[in-house]
């Protein structure tokens, strides 16, 4: 439906923000950067490398962040991230770990279990070899923790949903408010806890925690409803009309693509390079590609100053992309180096060609702009 | 532009529809501002202009609602969008986005307006609201008046030719609340938009106004000239009041027209002062050294030094985020000072059993919901009881004086606004605490709800409460305060008696101060009694 607002400017007004000076980057672009560098660290076990890689992630949020709130999810992360480590070693102290080895550090008493709990083990035993290949597999999850984290202290996540293509819009904003619901709850929390207090109740103890329950989800409920009814009478929510058969094969391009996109992602994590993955992935992502760009016909909205794409975008996602393309490669001709053994317990070495290939994934650290700096006179 | 036929909309589970049979016609370009008590259905009327009521709310809406020709019975909120804004009370409620100028392009990308034509009117609004140095900042940075000018730049940008206001300046400060009225002056001016608006605190808005709307819970809505309705409506501003005790006709709406027929008025008073409130000098019953207190990294008060005496009523005044329900909040124990002390009667309030510190000091929260959990007043009474160890019944003993009349098998949410805040109000007294804080208590409230709260209060300083009440609502001060204290950055800026501190500020000077000044009088009720006794 054409609205009587719609009018036609002559071209050289620019709608995109513009690509000069200091600026946010393309949200997108950390994005790929980010899971560039968690690829490539799902590719190896070697302590080195991976350190290598927290450290290039660590460089370029400490470079490029923003001041703003979301920029100090990173430090949160890489708590979770130590956290993960810390747990899955205590449980190989406690429960043992499947790898068998000589070299004993000490000995816990070992729980005597009955007959049908054979294979579950407490205490005993704390080998050198199962300590290190914990360590190995959980520092892999840490740096891929660590990437998410790089990626969401960069770019706001409700920037990179502004992001989404029309068909997606709807899924996005529903993100959008899920993430603003959150801070929210816990102010209501807070707030509703001192009002205990207030009332002569203690604040402290699980008890006050799970009373305030009900009045929390109240008012979160009523936000809701509230937020509900703005968006309804700002005009959220008017559609196009769009003929059956087209609404239909929107909904199966999209599925068809998406399920064929996960599978191809399968195919290409897991050891060992499956020949079918890369295709399926072309093709499914052509298919999604198709679905979405229909299913944009359907949204009337415009978009209000699009982030640009410009030569910056290329180079810093280039640069995360191009991490993780040579790292797959070379994992695959000098696996040795890239998974070194836990039995026996060897000194790990920094393979060099990997390692300058991490160093790729510092770029952006110099060419992604400064993000502007709220209140600074411009 | 607004055209009402025979409206009335019946709720569900209501008794009685709410506007029977409602005629209005609100001409183009024109600020109609809705007036009346509490519970006379001035939502519903706002509510209905976009079709929220009863697309949204449900309910059933008999007659015809019209817009620019636009019938809501065929159109939903959303197809009215591009020629109905909709500003609430809370502009946080109304926020989708994160950023100030996302926030104004938001309804816009809504309506797929061309990319271009966005730019323009984001700037363009950016300018008319006095945003553009907020532009890149994040929503919940700015202060309450910048957060209420962008929500409503947020629905100009539509350039919608109605815009819809729900108590735009209740939850602001006075500062705040004129950067707001100035915009909406502009807009009527300038751009010709017409506002329809509702506003409990007319002493700010009704000299803006080109139409009252006076609705009654008894007898027909009344539409015409401010002037003449305000001499038959129940709620009236200051400025009013004083125009109907000195007889004056047409009556003043504004602080200037008063001034300029105030002179033979001053000349009658000149020479005599209103009764003057002698000083409390009791011992103070809580007293607060170089306090300071850090909220997050800034500090939010540095070095406060306060005395509050049994038997006085003080206003604590100042603009939003100066750190008034902080100081409110250390004092009932919820947060720890980083230095200085506090002394509440006898007790250091953070260190205290929440059980004990109730028996001393009693806060009544900005929201007074947060302090009632119970289904029904009954069993909130119960629950006060218990909490403070007192005989069961003494919390509905209360309510009974406070609140006489009231539903018992109610619950809490669906009393009014006034009632629920007598309700939270009786739950903090039920153990009679020395001091008793009360934080923004006005905000919501009608005139009649207000005198309540004012004899209420009056009562608990006589049986030697002392009383603290953090405000925006300077004529409540001067009515009711003995003292006042301004607050500003988290520091005491001015603290002395109401007539001093509030009179020598133009910004928290009640309007009988400014219509009377030099002369020292500062209520209604001082000049109303004067004029009947002859000097």
């Amino acid at each position: 439906m054409p609205t009587p607002n719609r009018t036609r400017q002559p071209r050289p007004v620019r709608s995109t923000r513009s690509a000069i000076g200091p600026r946010h980057l393309h949200p997108g672009a950390w994005w790929l950067w980010a899971i560039g560098l968690g690829a490539a660290a799902s590719r190896t076990t070697n302590p080195l490398l991976l350190l290598l890689i927290v450290a290039v992630s660590g460089y370029v949020v400490a470079a490029r962040r923003s001041t703003e709130p979301w920029a100090r999810s990173y430090t949160a992360f890489v708590k979770v991230a130590l956290a993960v480590l810390g747990i899955r070693l205590l449980f190989t102290v406690f429960l043992g770990s499947g790898v068998g080895g000589t070299h004993v550090l000490f000995t816990l008493p070992q729980l005597p279990l009955p007959d049908w709990a054979q294979g579950v083990r407490i205490g005993g035993a704390v080998t050198l070899e199962g300590l290190l290949y914990s360590l190995y597999q959980s520092l892999r999850l840490a740096t891929l923790l660590i990437c998410v984290g790089a990626a969401n202290a960069l770019a706001n996540p409700a920037r990179l949903l502004r992001a989404l293509p029309g068909a997606l819009y709807e899924a996005g904003v529903a993100a959008v408010v899920a993430l603003t619901f959150s801070p929210n709850l816990v102010a209501d929390v807070q707030r509703i806890r001192s009002a205990r207090r207030l009332r002569g109740r203690s604040d402290k103890g699980l008890r006050s925690l799970l009373s305030v329950g009900l009045p929390v989800l109240e008012s979160a409920l009523e936000r809701s409803v509230s937020l509900a009814a703005t968006m309804d009478s700002r005009g959220f929510g008017r559609t196009a009309d769009l003929p059956r058969r087209v609404a239909r094969s929107i909904g199966a391009l999209t599925l068809t693509g998406l399920l064929a996109v996960c599978v191809a992602c399968y195919g290409l994590l897991t050891e060992g390079t499956v020949r079918w993955a890369l295709p399926v992935l072309l093709i499914g992502l052509a298919a999604l590609g198709a679905g979405l760009l229909l299913g944009s016909r359907r949204s009337v909205r415009t978009r209000y100053r699009p982030d640009p794409w410009a030569w910056r975008e290329w180079l810093v996602a280039g640069s995360g992309l191009a991490v993780a393309g040579l790292l797959i490669w070379l994992s695959g001709r000098d696996p040795a180096a890239f998974n070194p053994p836990a039995v026996p317990p060897t000194v790990p070495e920094l393979p060099l060609l990997p390692a300058l290939a991490v160093l790729l994934g510092l770029l952006p650290a110099f060419v992604a702009p400064a993000p502007p700096r709220p209140g600074a006179p411009k | 532009m607004i055209h009402f036929e025979q409206v009335s909309v019946q709720y569900h589970d209501a008794a009685a529809p709410v506007l029977g049979g409602l005629d209005l016609t609100v001409p183009e370009g024109e600020l109609c501002l809705v007036v009346g008590p509490s519970g006379v259905g001035k939502s519903t009327l706002l509510g209905a202009v976009n079709g929220l009521v009863p697309h949204f709310t449900g309910g059933v809406l008999h007659g015809r609602v019209t817009v620019d020709g636009r019938d809501t019975r065929e159109h939903r909120p959303r197809e009215l969008a591009d020629l109905v804004g909709m500003v609430g009370q809370d502009p946080v409620a109304h926020f989708v986005t994160d950023n100030v100028e996302d926030e104004l392009a938001y309804g816009m990308e809504s309506l797929g307006i061309a990319p271009e034509v966005m730019r323009r009117r984001v700037e363009d609004t950016l300018d008319l609201l006095g945003l553009a140095e907020l532009r890149d900042r994040a929503l919940s940075t700015l202060s309450g008046g910048q957060q209420q000018r962008v929500a409503i730049g947020s629905v100009l940008t539509s350039h919608p030719k109605v815009l819809v206001l729900d108590e735009p300046t209740s939850a602001l400060d006075p500062g705040a609340a004129e950067e707001v009225l100035a915009v909406l002056q502009r807009l009527v001016h300038d751009l010709g938009t017409t506002v329809l608006m509702t506003e409990h605190r007319l002493e700010r808005v009704v000299q803006y106004a080109d139409r009252v709307l006076l609705l009654t819970p008894d007898g027909p809505a009344r539409f015409g000239d401010p002037a003449e309705l305000m001499a038959l409506s129940p709620v009236y501003p200051p400025v009013v009041g004083l125009g109907r005790a000195a007889g004056w006709s047409p009556l003043p709406l504004s602080v200037r027209d008063a001034r300029r027929r105030a002179a033979p008025l001053r000349a009658a008073l000149e020479g005599r002062t209103p009764p003057v409130v002698p000083p409390v000098t009791t011992e103070p019953v809580a007293v607060v050294s170089r306090l300071t207190l850090k909220r997050g990294p800034n500090p939010v008060l540095r070095g406060v030094e306060l005395a509050l005496r049994p038997g006085e009523i003080t206003a604590l005044m100042g603009r939003n985020g100066a750190g008034k329900s902080t100081l409110l909040g250390a004092l009932a124990g919820l947060y720890k000072p980083d230095s200085g002390t506090i002394s509440a009667a006898g007790l250091t309030p953070h260190r205290s059993r929440p059980k004990e510190l109730i028996r001393r000091v009693g806060l009544v929260p900005q929201e007074p919901r947060d302090l009632l959990y119970a289904e029904t007043v009954t069993a909130e009474c119960a629950g006060a009881d218990h909490d403070s160890g007192t005989p069961p019944g003494s919390c509905r003993a209360l309510v009974a004086r406070l609140l006489p009349g009231i539903d018992d098998t109610l619950h809490p949410r669906d009393l009014s606004e006034g009632q629920r805040l007598t309700l939270a109000l009786a739950v903090v007294l039920t153990t009679r605490p020395d001091l008793i804080l009360l934080d923004e208590p006005t905000r919501g409230l009608d005139y009649a709800a207000k005198a309540r709260l004012v004899t209420v209060l009056r009562e608990l300083a006589a049986d030697g409460h002392a009383v603290l009440l953090a405000t925006h609502d300077v004529e409540l001060a001067a009515e009711l305060a003995h003292r006042t204290v301004i607050l500003a950055e988290g520091e005491i800026v001015a603290d002395g008696p109401s007539a001093e501190v509030v009179v020598s500020s133009p910004v928290f000077a009640p309007q009988v101060a400014k219509v009377l000044a030099p002369l020292p009088w500062l209520t209604v009720t001082q000049v109303s009694d004067a004029l009947r006794t002859p000097a």
